[in-house]
């Protein structure tokens, strides 16, 4: 996977609190195996009514259409484990959250198909909210070596784990071929520890 | 100094620190579900891997699944696709399948721990964040993404981070009325729905030692839903008692020899924790919700709250919440009328469960104008309460009995919610939109809460209705 370094683009601003991943995929839409057409089900209850027609929702704004950054405010992504929520989100278009916190199921999720997920102090999120309200067309660019946010005449701290930055610098945020080169030693712990469906071992089951 | 269950149970099972600093973790039991693994089987195959060790692996289907009729192709040819697919993967796989025709089929979170499939010690995922429920015996159990359930497949590891651990005691004793689930409610009210973010959270105490397995489960189940992905309590003799002769569990010799391995896992009397909280047993109401998260709630028998006793940062969520939910500030709780009343779930969808609502539910009748279901956690749950007369209860108070599944939890069936009705519900989310009408309003309950309201027409507190504790 190619190293991500630094994103570049519009934002659009998502007010609320908690917002839980019923939310910004209802279950629904988890009625597919595949994710492929999840990026029309993003924030669906809250974009449509029930006849389908636009409500009033920043992703339906003209202003806000071709953003790659999403502003989100504290709890983003509580709830289910679903990956659909930020499968979601990504094939809709964007590249990065910025927030206060995220759930950790949700901020896991995004980490491992590359959505990269900061968080900003709590009083520079209320300056972004304003800032892209007031200019949609503003440029943010998030720098993930320097570890921070240009917007506007302002550079502002961001923050990720030190795990999950060094994952995205080395285009390591997909663990899948890390975790496959220790299959040795997992066979051994595979052989060791109890398992209820091994033959042999105590259970066995049916 | 002493260890936590959790930081045992983690050294136990790392494999490997990779280089980013995160560590590598063995799971022992891996779980799956038609809803989140079919795209993980695909990604699989676009790798050109297989299952590492498809005898760790089980499978069962429960959130698609129609409680009414079960013939099939299903009604809705997205769910027939969605079982379809699991089957396929299941067989291609070799993988154990706990399908509708094997006598054994329930929510996943259900089936786990009856089948004995859920032991001490062991590391337990699913893609499904409600997995904490298996902490209940003293396991490391938690959510995984669908990308997640693809590691697992291939590799039998995760890449995690080690959580810190907070201690919840809940001490003193409970008061008539007062259940498990009234206890996660507060405790998440307490907390906050952000409180656990980064945690494990230990419950202990004196109320959560004398708890059964059931109740305990029912705790541990809504971890997540306070922010901890990792929840457990440490195992004891309830925990044994529980597990023993169970199909899955060690036998003979062996059995005793994991008892007391599993007994060594319990957190020493000097572990050190990160955070600890107590919380006396006696100040827990009947609690039910009254806004779009679980931590939105107040005793059974108070009002609804006002937004301007909220602090500033709090306000418009309060406000946009009561919006939602049609509700004025300050009026009675039990004014709330109950258009469906939901008995189920993975977080109370058990016999106990069960069986508790029915020793006072037998000779009440449901209020005329609601609807009220019951779905067993699990077939081996509905066999028994038939078999004890307790589904005849509840068929007689007038309650739908029907085939278990995931159901009103969350909708992903045919059993939802229409336009704005009022559902009251033993499951874990009150979300908007969650029970399948993107306008329906959800109060989370205990079941007995639920029921006492199913027979009052409205949110109604169980004490009154069934005479408990007067």
């Amino acid at each position: 996977m190619p190293p991500i370094k630094k994103i570049q683009g519009r934002a659009v601003p998502i007010r609320g609190r908690d917002i839980d991943t019923d939310r910004i995929v209802p279950a629904r839409f988890l009625k597919t195996v595949t994710f492929e057409k999840l990026g029309d089900a993003l924030f669906y209850d809250e974009r449509f009514d029930e006849a389908g027609n636009p409500k009033d929702h920043p992703l339906n704004d003209p202003r806000f259409a071709g953003a790659s950054i999403m502003l989100v405010e504290a709890g983003f992504g509580s709830g289910s484990s679903r990956e659909h929520a930020p499968q979601a989100i990504k094939r809709a278009g964007f590249k990065a959250l910025i927030g206060e916190s995220f759930a950790e199921i949700f901020f896991n999720n995004a980490t491992q198909i590359g959505l990269v997920a900061v968080t900003v102090a709590p009083e520079d999120l209320g300056y972004l909210f304003a800032l892209v309200e007031q200019n949609p067309e503003v440029e943010l660019v998030l720098d993930l070596e320097k570890m921070e946010l240009l917007a506007g005449d302002r550079a502002i701290p961001v923050f990720l784990p030190e795990a999950v930055r060094e994952a995205f610098l080395t285009g390591r945020y997909d663990p899948l071929d890390l975790l496959l080169e220790a299959m040795d030693q997992i066979r051994a712990l595979d052989a060791r520890r109890a398992g209820p469906g091994k033959k042999g071992t105590y259970g066995g089951g049916r | 100094m002493g260890k936590t269950l959790y930081e045992k149970v983690f050294d136990a099972h790392a494999v490997r620190t990779l280089p980013d600093g995160r560590t590598q973790l063995f799971i022992d039991v891996h779980l799956i579900h038609e809803v989140t693994s079919p795209q993980a089987f695909a990604m699989l195959k676009e790798r050109g891997l297989n299952v590492a060790f498809p005898h760790r692996t089980f499978a069962t289907v429960d959130h698609i699944v129609p409680t009414d009729r079960r013939e099939e192709p299903f009604s809705d040819p997205l769910a027939q696709e969605m079982l379809d697919a699991l089957r396929q993967n299941v067989k291609e796989h070799g993988i154990t399948f706990f399908d509708l025709k094997s006598g054994r089929q329930g929510i996943v979170h259900v089936i786990g721990p009856e089948l004995g499939l859920t032991q001490p010690g062991f590391t337990i995922v699913c893609g499904d964040s409600h997995t904490s429920t298996h902490g209940a015996f003293g396991a490391v159990a938690f959510g995984i993404g669908t990308t997640q359930v693809r590691d697992v497949l291939a590799t039998q590891t995760l890449a995690v981070e080690k959580l810190k651990v907070r201690r919840i005691d809940v001490n003193g004793r409970l008061l008539p009325g007062v259940t498990a689930k009234d206890v996660i409610l507060h405790i998440i009210r307490t907390l906050g729905v952000k409180g656990g973010i980064g945690y494990a959270y230990e419950y202990g105490g004196k109320v959560i030692e004398q708890m059964s397995m059931e109740e305990r489960m029912t705790i541990a189940n809504m971890s997540i839903e306070g922010g901890a992905r990792v929840g457990y309590m440490n195992p004891d003799e309830t925990t044994f008692a529980y597990l023993k002769g169970r199909p899955y569990v060690p036998k003979g010799e062996d059995w005793e020899r994991a008892v007391a391995e599993w007994k060594a896992l319990a957190s020493d009397p000097d572990a050190e924790y990160d955070d600890r909280v107590e919380i006396q047993g006696e100040t827990i109401p009947p609690t039910v919700t009254w806004g779009v998260h679980p931590g939105q709630s107040a005793p059974v028998d108070g009002r609804v709250p006002d937004p301007a006793d909220f602090p500033e940062s709090e306000r418009a969520q309060v406000e946009d919440a009561l919006r939602y939910m049609k509700l004025k500030p300050g009026m009675p709780l039990k004014d709330v009328k109950v258009d469906v009343a939901f008995i189920g779930s993975c977080t109370n969808g058990r016999l106990t469960d069960l069986r508790e609502v029915a020793k006072y539910l037998a000779g009440k009748k449901v209020a005329k104008g609601v609807r009220a279901l019951v779905v067993p956690g699990s077939q081996l749950v509905a066999e028994a309460a038939e078999r004890e007369g307790i589904a005849d209860v509840f068929r007689q108070a007038g309650f739908e009995w029907r085939a278990p599944g995931c159901s009103m939890c969350l909708a992903m069936n045919p059993d939802r919610l229409v336009g704005d009705e009022l559902a009251i519900s033993s499951s874990n989310r009150n979300y908007k939109g969650r029970q399948g009408s993107p306008t329906g309003r959800t109060v989370l309950a205990s079941p007995l809460t639920v029921a006492a309201s199913a027979v009052a027409g409205h949110i109604a507190d169980p004490r009154e209705v069934f005479g408990i504790g007067g």
